[in-house]
């Protein structure tokens, strides 16, 4: 440890030491690092699943377990994946960790909120997982919940919705506090044209947070009232409509893909100009976006269901609705690659990440302009086409920027620099899997093979092949990642405060931060991408 | 719910110049309420729907109920606005006491809307009238997603009264013990947005419910 370095955050001792001191923390930063570990946990456990089901799929027939752990091994990935893992995600980690250092702020609006959000988070993720093994067997309908077969089906739905409801209100309490501390905490001189990039896409995202996860909470409340109380809410024997659970459920559900994307969008937007050093390009217009996606983000639920039976007028403007919420998207894309032009590139690891980012965010992006349309939808709805492009935009997109984020800011969490080398490599190993994975996926989709199946037909042998050698080859590409970050984080390396040259507010203070972020609240006198 | 986070000084890490916000506390409390308003409007987008797939039975249903006892709780309600509403300025003024008596009666008031309910329901439950049971079954559909959204409606909001009196209660306490005072009134200032949204929330709960024609 050098001298000229106050007590950072991970030393500090406060009222409680050790493990208690951790759980009882209010520091924006510790909760941050709660998050990433408890999501990591969560993160590999749906890896290993997905792992599981690909290798189950590598021929027609039974290879390794029977339909039903199947149906529960599919629901479970996506639960695990989709509620405690990309939800939360970005925002939660990298959120509650740099947000407030980015603002010149010594901690988020409420603390104890913010820890009550981790706990409830937790319990949660305790609820959803336990699911699993009590009452009637493992849920089996998807993450989706679809009625009326969440309604028939013997399985432990009940406390698995539940537990996707607790997520709920943990997601809210973020972004509650979230947009509180923009609104209350910037440091003087820290105008809201002066945010950085990823708190203007946290801002949208504690918008879309806050009005669209009471949405799923009801209708979550209701379907477990159904099982519990047989009133007739969506059960068309007893009146209900079950079209009308799908109504309510992608309400919420659609809004929550841009709840995973705009911070992962954030993350990009930090490391673009870092890396080109350059400012980045149309701030204002991708400030715009980022509420523009928040916004028309609400009014496109309708295209996951095109052929649940919807009026053709309806289908239409859900359609129309759809395409216009692409542009945002690629004005971002576009403000991006802007930037690049004539920076000075330093090709760095999470430089290269953010590329890969852009590379598989644009192939998920068009790949959604298929499936929005109303003609080719009817022939790749619940097909493979749909998989693959979903795993593109929330695994390419979501999942890249965290691990973009995670190498982006990793010196600055844990003081600590990794072996870039190695990263490279891992992430071109990474990369290179994934494409194996999910590129077949595309094509098996075109060809017909439907999703959520236990078996297949031989003529999508081939393409099951390749795809489940990529998974293979993924999870190399990943435990190389992972063990090169760990090893960092042990390692008595040096300790850097601003190995990239970072603009923004986080690269100015020591590497790990102290308790407080900032000894003395700094005032702002520019904008946030300003290159001496 | 996040209203009492001004409490800076329990912090386990006592930041050395954490400083009160109310306007972020009543800042957290109108986003929070947002979110209430949107959990609700789930439900009111059902109830449209059902009302109008099945518009003559949710017409018949709705004479089952008691406008009588709808219109009493409804009064009941906007008097305890008014009496939190009251309390506030009470403490605004320094008028301890006053502000005092005027929480402690709209729980008085919070209470006797849930007395009510309860015989409300009560008198259902009498009648076989309640989710899952017998009698619901036998109802035609219309029917039945009438009372079983009646019962799972006016429950949530029973819910939500009983929050907003813990809350209320909680300031009481404070008040008692000068946490909360003239110059510091926040956590009874959003206990009492709590309650106006309560009290909103049944205003529109009694016409869709007792009214409709």
């Amino acid at each position: 440890m050098e001298n000229n370095h106050l007590p950072n955050y991970l030393e500090y001792r406060g009222k409680r030491t050790g493990l208690l001191g951790w759980l009882t923390t209010t520091d924006h930063k510790r909760i941050g690092l709660l998050y990433f570990y408890s999501m990591m946990t969560f993160f590999l456990t749906g890896a290993v699943l997905g792992i599981l089901m690909r290798l189950e799929l590598i021929a027609p027939g039974r290879q390794l377990v029977d339909a039903q752990t199947y149906n529960a091994f599919f629901t479970l990935h996506g639960l695990a994946m989709i509620f405690l893992f990309v939800i939360p995600g970005v925002g939660a980690v990298f959120g509650n960790f740099m947000l407030p250092i980015m603002l010149g702020a010594k901690d988020v609006a409420f603390p104890k909120v913010n820890l009550l959000s981790w706990y409830l988070y937790v319990l949660g993720a305790i609820i959803v997982l336990t699911s699993q093994f009590m009452g009637d067997g493992p849920p089996d309908t998807g993450w989706t919940f679809y009625a009326p077969y969440s309604l028939k089906t013997q399985t432990n739905v009940v406390a698995a919705v539940f537990g996707a409801f607790v997520l709920g209100f943990s997601s809210i309490l973020t972004g509650l506090n979230f947009i509180t501390t923009m609104h209350r905490m910037r440091a003087p001189g820290m105008g809201w044209k002066r945010m950085p990039m990823f708190a203007w896409t946290l801002y949208a995202t504690g918008w879309i947070q806050l009005l669209a996860t009471p949405i799923v909470g009801i209708t979550l409340l209701m379907l477990a009232a159904e099982r519990l109380l047989g009133i007739g809410f969506f059960d068309p024997a007893i009146g209900g409509d079950p079209i009308l659970f799908q109504h309510l459920f992608w309400t919420y559900s659609h809004p929550a893909v841009y709840i995973m994307i705009l911070p992962a969008m954030g993350v990009i937007s930090e490391i673009i100009p870092t890396f080109s050093r350059k400012p980045l390009f149309g701030y204002t217009a991708l400030i715009v976006s980022s509420m523009a996606i928040a916004f028309v983000g609400y009014f496109v639920w309708g295209h996951h269901m095109f052929t649940s039976g919807m009026s053709e007028g309806a289908r239409w403007v859900f359609s129309f609705l759809s395409f216009i919420v692409a542009i945002p998207s690629a004005i971002k894309v576009f403000n991006w690659t802007a930037t690049l032009y004539k920076g000075a590139i330093n090709l760095q690891t999470p430089f290269w990440w953010a590329m890969a980012f852009i590379f598989v965010f644009m192939i998920g992006g068009f790949s959604g302009l298929v499936v929005g349309s109303l003609a080719t939808d009817i022939h790749v709805h619940d097909t493979y086409f749909v998989v693959a492009h979903f795993h593109y935009i929330v695994f390419g997109g979501t999942g890249f920027a965290f691990f973009a984020a995670m190498h982006y800011w990793w010196p600055k969490i844990y003081g600590r620099m990794y072996n870039t080398k190695i990263a490279n490599i891992g992430l071109l190993i990474f990369f290179t899997g994934f494409n194996m994975l999910y590129f077949p996926m595309f094509i098996l989709g075109l060809m017909g093979m439907p999703r959520r199946y236990y078996d297949y037909l031989p003529q999508f042998q081939d393409g099951n092949v390749i795809s489940t050698i990529g998974s293979w080859i993924m999870i190399s590409g990943l435990i190389i990642i992972i063990t090169n970050l760990i090893r960092a984080k042990k390692q008595t390396g040096k300790i850097v405060d601003n190995p990239w040259n970072g603009p923004t507010l986080e690269w100015s203070i020591q590497s790990p931060p102290t308790l407080e972020n900032f000894e003395e609240l700094p005032v702002v006198t520019h904008g946030p991408y300003e290159f001496k | 719910m996040n209203s009492n986070n001004q409490n800076m000084e329990t912090a386990i890490h006592t930041h050395s110049d954490m400083h009160r916000d109310d306007t972020a506390s009543k800042l957290g409390m109108w986003l929070f309420i947002f979110t209430e308003i949107l959990l609700f409007g789930g439900l009111f987008i059902v109830y449209s729907v059902y009302r109008y797939m099945n518009p003559v039975a949710f017409h018949l249903a709705h004479e089952e109920l008691s406008i009588t006892m709808g219109l009493i709780n409804t009064i009941i309600l906007l008097i305890s606005s008014a009496t939190v509403a009251m309390s506030i300025t009470a403490i605004q003024k320094g008028d301890k006491r006053l502000s005092l008596y005027m929480v402690g009666a709209t729980i008085l008031l919070a209470l006797v809307f849930l007395i009510n309910k309860y015989f409300e329901w009560g008198s259902k439950f009498e009648h076989g009238m309640y989710p899952g049971s017998d009698l619901m079954d036998m109802l035609s559909n219309g029917d039945m997603l009438f009372f079983s959204l009646y019962f799972f409606m006016t429950g949530l909001h029973g819910v939500h009264i009983i929050v907003g009196m813990v809350l209320l209660a909680v300031s009481w306490f404070k008040i008692k013990k000068d946490a909360v005072r003239s110059d510091k009134y926040a956590l009874l200032e959003n206990s009492g947005l709590y309650w106006h949204l309560v009290d909103l929330i049944w205003i529109f709960l009694f016409p869709l419910f007792y009214l409709i024609h």
